[in-house]
């Protein structure tokens, strides 16, 4: 049976991992190649670089922590951040990730999607949705969460998906870093919606709340942060935790 | 020597870096001629089944050769769909035909019953049915679990030595004398995949 994936996620800015709460209030958590070991070694099923302020002058630099990430990790290795054409996409995958994860650029150039899906598959691309609960309806944010676009998350998820996207990596900026629970409603709204896996992300902050998100929240994978990087909860008890409610996970022999 | 084949459509820096950590040194041929010094031939592949059309009938010829000759060759991915006849992602595109059958889309089975609800791609970690005993699985039982990410998949054959169901059972592991292939990623699927390459390593 196919397992729910636990994806562990580094927010990178300048070389260091960071985290901060609706992506607001950095605080430096590490450096990504010491917490990818440490993930690998915990049983971690994928890991997610997101770079959360990729300039043109930090390319080079990104490049550097995805080689340095990568170098640990015989798992999955998804990249995004400041990714705008299939060049950008290239020297990523060529510096070790599997996949891409596209958020603003796509929104600015939607084909860019079909592009990269058919150079690379669509497994390799992620289209990543930053929202916000806004008037009633789920808002799609760029930039980072800077930037309301006038779309809506469901709508602009099924696009992705016509488009190519193999994934969507789904975060609530209301939820982000507060430990409050993912946003159970827009999640299920979102898979249920969407023939292709969706990764929640924003609000874990206890083990109960990823049981509440394969389950009420229909979603495939799910992702998180500080919990993790902080290391307020393992893993490994994540699973075990998760094996016992009949949810699907991937054990290693260590865990 | 080990030879990786590149032919622009996949992610070799993964596949590189396991191998190196089973001991192997790869090369990456820049010439068909370069595979007949090879002893263990890797075809890699992420992505779409039209990519192999850059394998092209020198390449091709180069691969039997060295099968003929005893070379052992592992498809991974899309490089082991490429050994089945073909895949109706690109029918124009002909596989190696080392195995027989067609791929064919995940949501595409008779009798697949929940195929419609089905997300595909099939993104994921996902457990192997061991169903034939094979050098090539010294260590690993059914129920352990790889990392799967395609669209396509290949049907069960009289050499499939380990399946995965996900829609319908699909060939997860081929194997025969010294052709073998995996539809997931063992470069990508932790422990289990280390394992599987050294063992295919081992018997190069």
């Amino acid at each position: 049976m196919l397992s729910k994936r636990i994806i562990a996620c580094l927010d990178v800015r300048d070389g260091r991992v960071v985290k901060g709460v609706s992506f607001e209030g950095l605080r430096d958590a590490g450096d990504p190649a010491a917490l990818a070991r440490r993930y690998n070694i915990e049983g971690i099923d994928e890991v997610v670089i997101l770079d959360v302020t990729a300039t043109i002058e930090a390319r080079q630099a990104r490049l550097h922590t995805v080689r340095a990430v990568a170098a640990e990790l015989f798992i999955p290795l998804c990249v995004g951040g400041g990714i705008r054409t299939d060049e950008d996409a290239a020297a990523i995958i060529e510096a070790g990730a599997d996949k891409v994860s596209l958020n603003s650029a796509a929104l600015a150039t939607p084909s860019l999607i079909t592009t990269l899906a058919s150079r690379y598959g669509s497994q390799a691309v992620v289209v990543a949705i930053d929202a916000r609960r806004q008037d009633g309806r789920f808002a799609v944010y760029a930039r980072s969460g800077q930037a309301r676009t006038q779309r809506d998350a469901v709508e602009w998820a099924r696009e992705a998906e016509s488009r190519g996207a193999g994934e969507i990596l789904l975060t609530s900026i209301d939820r982000d870093g507060t430990g409050q629970g993912f946003d159970l409603e827009m999640t299920a709204c979102m898979s249920e919606a969407c023939g292709i896996p969706i990764i929640a992300s924003g609000g874990a902050g206890t083990l109960e709340h990823f049981v509440d998100v394969f389950t009420t929240g229909r979603a495939d994978a799910a992702l998180a942060a500080s919990m993790f990087h902080f290391q307020s909860h393992r893993v490994a008890d994540l699973k075990a935790l998760l094996a016992a409610r009949d949810i699907p996970v991937r054990r290693t022999r260590t865990c | 020597m080990i030879a990786l084949v590149d032919y622009g459509a996949g992610n070799l820096t993964s596949v590189r870096k396991a191998l190196i950590a089973v001991g192997a040194s790869p090369v990456t041929p820049e010439r068909p001629d370069d595979l007949e010094a090879a002893i263990g031939i890797i075809v890699p592949g992420v992505g779409h089944f039209g990519a192999t059309r850059s394998l092209d009938a020198a390449w091709r010829d180069a691969v039997r050769a060295a099968i003929a000759r005893g070379a052992a060759v592992l498809g991974i991915c899309v490089g082991l769909q490429w050994m089945f006849e073909g895949s109706t992602e690109s029918a124009e595109t002909p596989g190696l035909g080392l195995f027989p059958g067609q791929c064919r889309h995940l949501s595409t089975c008779e009798g697949a019953a929940a195929a419609s609800a089905l997300k595909v791609p099939h993104v994921g970690w996902n457990s192997l049915d061991v169903r034939r005993p094979s050098a090539l699985l010294e260590g690993i039982e059914t129920g352990d679990q790889v990392y799967f990410t395609h669209s396509y998949a290949a049907p069960l054959t009289a050499d499939t030595v380990a399946s995965t169901t996900y829609g319908w059972p699909f060939s997860a592991v081929v194997a025969c004398d010294r052709v073998a292939a995996m539809q997931f990623h063992p470069e990508k699927s932790g422990e289990v995949g280390l394992r599987l390459l050294r063992n295919w390593y081992r018997a190069v």
